[in-house]
């Protein structure tokens, strides 16, 4: 860096450089991100308070709102469990299909969100390899719950999982292998010293996984059946409203996934003010 | 791997579980296509109001599902678990029974070609009309540019397309190759061909694409009611097609939920005076006279052609027209 100082027109076009790239990257940003979540709340409220509050009173929308918190709260801990327990596998063990384990752990990312989707009723359709099994059981998963679950579990699969095996990898394992030979039994050890070491990383994951599982569209748009009250969850809400020219009250209900959205950057900028340091340590030794 | 399935299954069963104890209560779930939804809002509510007084011991409860006509059939099949079908055109329907869902004869089984309410294809244009669209042969005049889905992958453009169709072939000296070529050089002014009835209105409306939007009269109606009367108008051609959204109870769903009855007394409901005001308030034509001739200042007046006596039903339309190698793969954009 000091090389770049060393001359008088250097440094100056150095920071035309710069003030150029942040002015590239505010305007970007400004016309990608900002607009449109401005045009979100703007539209919301174009009818006004009273009319905002009316649609986000009514039954439609509050089950909305609590099907997607309740496929949420099903969804993330799974992924939470699953998460640590890959990158656990994926970085103490040695075995045969590690890296093909790995490679499916990122197959969500790479997937189509709606083929995903169409996966599963291919699997648990009423046409599909298990739907008359499942039917004669009395057992529903497409356009029920359970199918939006499953398709929110898929999708939201590698958040926690990318987010510890880099960490996990680059912290090792001497300090667990320390504490087993001090005596410590398995779980001793796993929340004495894994958990303390990897807890920020995890959350963040956790944080990143939630706002994926409440936003995820396309995957529950094809498991859902679009049932009113029953299997709607706040993205397809918003789709439905838009689809019937209700144009005021889909933006409405996308202004609470834009709140989430704003209160999901506000917790991550706390997490990384607060313990930056340690999630840095993710980004620079692990990769 | 293991492990996250086991618990993958175990989540299944929970909610599984805890689905199957909320669901004691009557329901009947009403699969629907998408702009009906304040229709069968206020139609629920009366039928709900009649049916829970005189059967006070089970109360009943109606869900509504929404979306594309044609992709709500292939969510039936796939296991949505409809009572009764609303959907957009007959053609749907016949999917369902082709999957033996419901009887193959199912058309028949209520009044009016199974269709308590009717619509029509009708012109959306701007403001004041600046391009003077008052009819089909305005459409192909230089400079005009029409905007209408693709009727491969919409059923409402479907609608479109054959109104289009049925006015050339109805006129004097009308032939099914004059029909061909109107309909050709109609498809040559559209600039974009949207795979769904809501992507042409939102390229119409939003975008601003296009001096006139081919689209039924209801939703002509509900988007204008939603973007303010200013903004856009209805032109009525002189002919136009009687858009015909069938209704059926899905007797295989129906008869395993035990909901074979009400499903029956609510598509009927329909039929009844108190339904078909709900109907023309909702900006489809009702099929009741005299609830007809009260709402006619609303409805233009024009003359309808069926599908059945023009193109000899859907079956038969939807092979000639809209098969792979049909008439529209030989006049369209492609060819």
């Amino acid at each position: 860096m000091s090389g770049l100082h060393a001359t008088r027109p250097l440094s100056w076009r150095h920071r035309l450089l710069r003030g150029t790239l942040i002015a590239l990257v505010m305007v970007f940003m400004a016309v990608l991100v900002l607009l449109p979540l401005a045009a979100v709340f703007i539209e919301a409220l174009s009818k006004g308070v009273a009319a905002f509050m009316d649609v986000l009173a009514q039954p439609e929308t509050v089950s909305s709102i609590k099907l997607t918190l309740l496929v949420a709260v099903l969804a993330v801990p799974l992924n939470l469990v699953f998460g640590v327990a890959a990158a656990w596998a994926m970085t103490r063990f040695e075995f045969r299909g590690k890296a093909l384990l790995g490679a499916f752990i990122d197959l969500p990312f790479s997937v189509s969100p709606v083929v995903a989707g169409l996966v599963y009723v291919l699997l648990f359709g009423a046409q599909g390899w298990f739907g008359p099994w499942l039917s004669d059981h009395g057992v529903t998963i497409i356009f029920a719950v359970p199918g939006l679950v499953l398709a929110t579990v898929f999708i939201t699969l590698p958040f926690v999982a990318r987010e510890l095996i880099s960490l996990m990898q680059a912290q090792g394992s001497e300090e667990e292998e320390a504490a087993r030979t001090l005596g410590a039994s398995g779980w001793q050890m796993f929340f004495r010293v894994t958990l303390p070491n990897i807890r920020w990383a995890l959350l963040y994951g956790v944080l990143l996984c939630n706002a994926r599982a409440m936003g995820e569209f396309g995957a529950v748009s094809v498991v859902s059946g679009h049932i009113r009250g029953l299997t709607t969850t706040m993205p397809l809400e918003v789709e439905m409203r838009y689809n019937e020219y209700d144009y005021m009250g889909a933006f409405a209900v996308a202004s609470l996934l834009g709140l989430l959205a704003l209160l999901t950057l506000v917790v991550k900028a706390l997490l990384e003010w607060r313990y930056g340091d340690e999630l840095a340590a993710r980004a620079t030794r692990g990769h | 791997m293991k492990r996250s399935s086991l618990l993958l299954f175990a989540a299944v069963l929970l909610s599984g579980m805890t689905l199957a104890g909320t669901a004691a209560a009557a329901t009947l779930l009403n699969v629907s296509y998408d702009p009906t939804r304040e229709l069968y809002r206020d139609v629920d509510t009366a039928f709900l109001a009649q049916w829970n007084a005189s059967h006070p011991a089970d109360k009943l409860a109606i869900r509504m599902s929404h979306g594309g006509s044609g992709k709500q059939a292939r969510s039936v099949v796939d296991g949505l678990p409809a009572d009764v079908v609303t959907l957009a055109l007959a053609y749907d329907i016949d999917a369902l029974a082709d999957r033996g869902l419901l009887a193959e004869d199912w058309q028949k089984r209520l009044p009016d070609n199974s269709t308590p309410y009717t619509s029509t294809i009708v012109f959306l244009v701007r403001k004041g009309n600046p391009k003077g669209i008052r009819d089909w042969g305005d459409l192909i005049k230089p400079g005009v540019q029409v905007i209408t889905p693709n009727p491969k992958t919409s059923g409402g453009a479907r609608w479109n397309f054959l109104a289009a169709w049925g006015y050339a072939r109805k006129l004097p000296g009308g032939t099914d190759d004059s029909a061909k070529a109107f309909v050709k050089a109609l498809f040559q002014h559209v600039p974009v061909l949207d795979t769904g009835a809501r992507g042409a209105t939102n390229t119409f409306v939003q975008r601003g694409v296009g001096d006139v939007l081919l689209a039924w009269e209801n939703e002509a109606f509900l988007a204008q009611k939603e973007l303010g009367k200013g903004a856009f108008e209805i032109v009525a051609p002189s002919i136009s097609i009687l858009a015909e959204p069938p209704v059926a109870v899905v007797d295989k769903n129906a008869q395993k939920h035990g909901t074979q009855a009400v499903a029956e007394a609510y598509l009927q409901f329909l039929y009844t005076p108190a339904a078909q005001e709900i109907i023309a308030r909702n900006f489809y034509r009702p099929r009741l006279a005299s609830v007809e001739a009260k709402y006619s200042a609303q409805f233009p007046k024009l003359k309808l052609f069926t599908i059945d006596d023009t193109f000899g039903g859907w079956r038969a339309a939807q092979k000639r027209f809209f098969a792979d190698g049909g008439v529209f793969d030989q006049i369209g954009p492609g060819s």
